[in-house]
């Protein structure tokens, strides 16, 4: 149906969007919590959104399952490896930046 | 069945392997050689995939798609194989590197690679 | 349009690893590794390659750089890493190399461009068998039936690669990290029954559809370094005959079958007609558990051994005390 994959082109090039904020995020934030929270944050909707796309585009139900369980374990593992990076950073000593210090 | 021209495929896999060989020839750290090796085998492994994916069939050729997994699988156990033989080495002597290429480059009078110093934790 | 996707991809491809092996930072340089295996699983797809995708994702990049980051962890934790890239150069300049390389590679695409245009190949040999091979997936039906004699012997090489690790020292356990990290619980908790599962549908599917028991192994192989990850499994691994069972079921599984197919049918691993099915998927099932011990293993990295007084050795091999002084 031409009105699903106008819909598919649609959230893919939001998810695009997403994808390219995340990894302009990554290079031009100041300090790695700010770009952890870039990183997670807009790529997991990013890929949220991709996840729909496909979720319109697939052709039996459970297709529609396996992409929500893919959607599923890409955020949980992400969110930890998230916390593992900000806790470890952290322990180090890195603190924030604060605007107008250095 | 052409639908997209693969000979990109072939160049780009030929580039890989020479990136790779490149890097064992340049470098003398264990590790970057292991990464080179990897990377010498991922291209090796592109020119066969495309040259089972250009067969005229309905389905690509599955032999070397086979062939390929095997060498994947058996990478992966030399890489394993290989990082545990060079953290002996450099328990044993304490370099990262084979001794017999620091006595060449001493011989040429360049620096040993060897640090004292602790590594630092850098900053990502 | 798809043309100008493969240009980017192959481009990015060669630059990630061109930078991944010159980086100056080796951590960099791991990292970029296995963002470069995940773009080759991309190609493998673009190819037409599903199964070599799925081998590629969990084996050559994500356990691959998991095996290199460890090992590049512990060389650094000994204090011997050099930050630095070696410039000095070895015996060999290294415009010369650069140069013989570069005629190398146009050698290469050469030879490789001018190789027949499309060649025969075995597709239809291996389509004409494949009613009668026990499993409708071609790749499948050439891995353990065409030729299952080179299976058997990569199993082999799985068995050889953790003898020798383990001939060589003892594994230096990650330390515990439940209390220091208490998010990764929860997370192993939802993480570790789903992959289990998913390395078993990978497996059943694979008659069938890509997957396989490489396939399933890589990811319950992926299962067993975070379960060593997260600190599980200590006790389990130091139990004498456990774990040396479950790394030699797979190949003594596939011995076991050459030898009754020899005994059955009269030829090695010529499976009997009608059951075929049947013995590839036991044979699937017991390599994939060795897969699966033997890549965990090879990330711990050495023989899981206690002290003597039940504690985890935290040195690697004995007594070179005095040779890390340098020489």
């Amino acid at each position: 149906m031409i009105v699903l994959d106008v819909l598919t082109g649609l959230l893919l090039c939001a998810a695009a969007f997403f994808f390219v904020s995340g990894t302009v995020g990554l290079l031009r934030l100041p300090d790695i919590y700010s770009r952890l929270h870039a990183l997670t944050k807009a790529d997991n909707v990013g890929l949220g959104l991709t996840v729909v796309a496909l979720m319109l585009q697939a052709e039996s139900w459970s297709e529609v399952f396996k992409l929500v369980l893919i959607y599923a374990m890409v955020l949980s593992a992400s969110a930890t490896v998230c916390y593992l990076i900000g806790n470890e950073a952290h322990r180090r000593g890195q603190r924030p930046r604060r605007s107008g210090a250095n | 069945m052409m639908y997209f021209d693969d000979r990109l495929y072939l160049i780009a896999g030929a580039a890989l392997i020479t990136i790779g060989l490149y890097a064992l020839l340049a470098h003398r750290h264990f590790l970057r050689r292991i990464l080179a090796l990897n990377v010498m085998g991922s291209g090796v492994f592109m020119v066969l995939i495309t040259y089972s994916a250009r067969t005229a069939g309905s389905i690509p050729d599955p032999v070397p798609h086979a062939m390929v997994i095997t060498g994947i699988v058996v990478s992966i156990c030399a890489t394993g194989l290989a990082l545990v033989l060079a953290e002996c080495v450099q328990a044993l002597t304490g370099r990262t590197e084979l001794s017999d290429e620091r006595e060449t480059s001493e011989h040429t009078g360049a620096r040993p690679d060897t640090s004292d110093e602790q590594h630092q934790d850098q900053s990502p | 349009m798809l043309y100008l996707f493969d240009l980017v991809l192959l481009v990015v491809i060669v630059l990630l690893a061109w930078r991944s092996l010159n980086d100056a930072d080796l951590f960099r340089g791991t990292v970029s590794f296995i963002a470069l295996g995940l773009l080759i699983a991309v190609a493998w797809v673009r190819l037409r390659a599903p199964d070599v995708a799925l081998a590629e994702a969990a084996v050559g990049s994500g356990l691959t750089g998991a095996l290199i980051l460890s090992a590049l962890v512990r060389m650094r934790r000994r204090g011997r890493d050099a930050p630095r890239p070696n410039h000095a150069g070895g015996a060999i300049p290294r415009r010369l190399i650069g140069v013989l390389l570069l005629a190398l590679f146009l050698c290469l695409c050469g030879a490789m461009l001018r190789l027949a245009q499309w060649p025969e190949g075995l597709t239809e040999t291996a389509l004409a068998e494949l009613p009668a091979s026990g499993v409708s997936n071609p790749v499948t039906a050439v891995l353990l039936n065409y030729r299952s004699y080179d299976t058997l012997l990569e199993v082999a090489v799985l068995l050889l690669a953790i003898v020798g690790v383990w001939s060589l020292r003892r594994a230096e356990w990650p330390g515990d990290v439940r209390e220091s990290y208490p998010l990764l619980m929860p997370l192993l908790r939802i993480v570790l029954p789903t992959l289990v599962l998913a390395a078993a549908y990978v497996l059943w599917i694979g008659t069938s559809k890509p997957g396989g028991a490489f396939q399933g192994g890589a990811l319950a192989g992926g299962a067993f370094v975070l379960m060593l990850l997260g600190g599980f499994g200590r006790r389990a691994l130091r139990h004498r005959y456990r774990m040396r069972v479950a790394l030699s079921c797979g190949l003594l599984v596939f011995i076991a079958a050459s030898v009754g197919t020899m005994l059955l049918t009269g030829e090695i691993l010529r499976y009997p007609a009608g059951f075929a099915g049947h013995w590839i998927l036991a044979i699937e099932a017991a390599a994939l558990i060795s897969i699966a011990c033997t890549l965990g293993l090879l990330y711990l990295g050495g023989r899981p051994e206690e002290a003597g007084d039940g504690t985890p050795v935290n040195r690697s091999v004995n007594g070179s005390k005095n040779g890390s002084m340098g020489r």
